[in-house]
């Protein structure tokens, strides 16, 4: 079901650990659906990304969509990191089945999330990790579930 | 790589002897059961032996006329349902389940619930289990069915079936049982449980896939859900499936004779593995009854981490498995049968199921016990949830 690209970045992910000096720290996605990206960034003074580091609860898919997105944006500006799509993490991996679409748009969120962060320490007014909630509406799919 | 099959609630391997049993049907005596001439009377002559085999199996009192040979236990579970319910509505619209039944019976509640059916779900208990007294409480005198699964198929907990049996007796309304996963791990005996409709399936007990079948206690009238022939007398029309109802009937009396050897054999497997889990594991859970549970299963909530990416570490390795992660079932929920017994979501995502058979080894057992923990290990120090 997985492309071996998936299943090479399950198997042996990149980047995979916190970053101890990082200075932008984001995590999103929760427990009850089933998976949590925490992302850590290393930003030097020119706003390039020098490390990146990543965490994650769930899925196959959640760990390689993690992986390849500190993958994509080790080495770049922020701005360039800000301008990682879902579809960019999907495509360097290769493709996801539909039902895991949704974990490359967590790996986009959580990118997102500790370059927020990052832009918020700075400027004095953020703590230690930019915690975003999961956006699904559990209720909502699960009268969908059942409808079929 | 050694390679380790833990999935035997899922599917078995076909037994030797059961496929040598089988070969003939396909090729040397392949008539029609339905046909007048010689081979069609031998092929009839197969199944009619068959149906004797799994009425031994299950002491039924008139085997001829109460099996019936099915395409799969799913196909049973949907003929007693929506059979009960066309046959009996007069008499009510009423039935009782309870909530951890397999989708097999669940979905098709649901379907009868659209047709203007009240479906009582019994909850369950931390164990995955309802009791005697829940049911007997929860007959009306609309109820026309009961039905509640013989063993689970995630959890293995055994439902107390001679208890719900007698009580459905006593309160004349129909009993139905999914045995699925129980039939040919348990003794089953049909009459002294007062089970009046009994669902099973060939390949969870090394017999062939594509064949199942259902006890209908003589005098209970379930009408055709496949009509088109007087096959399985008016009861399911199309030509049978001569192997695999000789597979079904050779596999189901392996199964039945060696029960006592077998499950004596698994038992003490299954509770190495739950003894030394949890030993080697720290934050795990044991999923089901400790003792009123299949020989076979066993299943932990590994916390902190998620099933899927369990599944996939283990099957590197070479072991299959299972889990009732949301990511192994399609939806965003996990598990229904471990969110009915009580699991938080994030728990449930994390839940292992291991399924022993006839053909596990300890060497088995002792590779996933060597491989588990590390697997574990490494995708703990992967999850921002786990901080040690």
């Amino acid at each position: 079901m997985y492309t071996e690209k998936v299943m090479d970045h399950f198997a042996h992910p990149r980047n995979m650990g916190e970053i101890k000096d990082a200075n932008g720290v984001g995590m999103v996605g929760n427990a009850k659906c089933g998976d949590i990206m925490q992302m850590f960034l290393k930003v030097n003074d020119d706003g390039i990304i020098e490390d990146v580091g990543f965490k994650t609860f769930g899925c196959g898919a959640a760990v390689a969509t993690s992986s390849m997105a500190t993958e994509l944006i080790k080495g770049k500006s922020i701005d360039e990191a800000l301008k990682l799509t879902n579809s960019a993490v999907v495509e360097a991996l290769e493709g996801l089945p539909p039902a895991k679409l949704h974990c490359s748009v967590l790996a986009e969120e959580a990118v997102r999330a500790a370059i927020d962060n990052y832009y918020a320490r700075k400027e004095g007014k953020a703590e230690d990790c930019n915690c975003v909630r999961c956006g699904h509406d559990h209720e909502e799919e699960h009268a969908e579930n059942t409808e079929e | 790589m050694k390679t380790v099959y833990m999935d035997n609630a899922a599917t078995t391997a076909l037994n030797k002897d059961v496929l040598s049993a089988m070969l003939p049907y396909f090729t040397e005596i392949y008539g029609n059961p339905s046909s007048l001439h010689t081979p069609g009377q031998e092929a009839h002559k197969a199944v009619a032996n068959a149906r004797q085999q799994v009425g031994r199996a299950l002491n039924a009192a008139d085997p001829e006329r109460e099996i019936i040979f099915t395409g799969c236990g799913t196909e049973s579970d949907n003929m007693v349902l929506l059979g009960i319910a066309e046959r009996y509505q007069k008499k009510g619209k009423h039935i009782i389940t309870t909530a951890v039944e397999h989708h097999a019976v669940l979905y098709t509640c649901q379907r009868l619930e659209k047709k203007g059916f009240e479906v009582t779900y019994l909850p369950v208990d931390e164990y995955g289990r309802v009791t005697a007294k829940q049911v007997e409480e929860a007959i009306r005198p609309d109820t026309i069915l009961v039905s509640v699964m013989f063993g689970n198929n995630e959890v293995g907990t055994i439902m107390p079936i001679a208890e719900i049996g007698r009580i459905c007796r006593e309160k004349g309304v129909f009993f139905h049982t999914d045995a699925v996963q129980a039939v040919g791990h348990v003794h089953i005996d049909v009459q002294a449980m007062n089970i009046d409709m009994l669902s099973l399936s060939a390949h969870k007990f090394h017999g062939p896939k594509g064949v199942g079948a259902l006890y209908v206690r003589k005098g209970i009238v379930i009408p055709a859900l496949l009509t088109g022939g007087a096959q399985e007398h008016n009861k399911r029309a199309g030509t049978e499936n001569v192997p695999g109802v000789v597979g079904l009937g050779k596999a189901i009396e392996m199964a039945c004779n060696s029960i006592d050897e077998t499950s004596a054999r698994m038992t003490k497997l299954r509770d190495k593995l739950i003894k030394r889990i949890p030993e080697l594991i720290p934050e795990v859970k044991l999923n089901g009854h400790p003792t009123e549970r299949l020989p076979g299963n066993v299943n932990f909530s590994i916390k902190y981490i998620e099933g899927e990416s369990i599944l996939l570490m283990l099957d590197l390795n070479g072991i299959a498995a299972s889990s009732g992660s949301a990511c192994t079932s399609g939806s965003l929920d996990p598990s229904h049968v471990l969110l009915a017994m009580g699991l938080p979501h994030e728990v449930a995502h994390g839940s292992l199921r291991l399924t022993l058979g006839d053909d596990t080894t300890e060497e088995d057992v002792d590779y996933v016990l060597d491989v588990l923990p590390r697997i574990v290990e490494r995708l703990r120090n992967m999850s921002p949830l786990w901080n040690r």
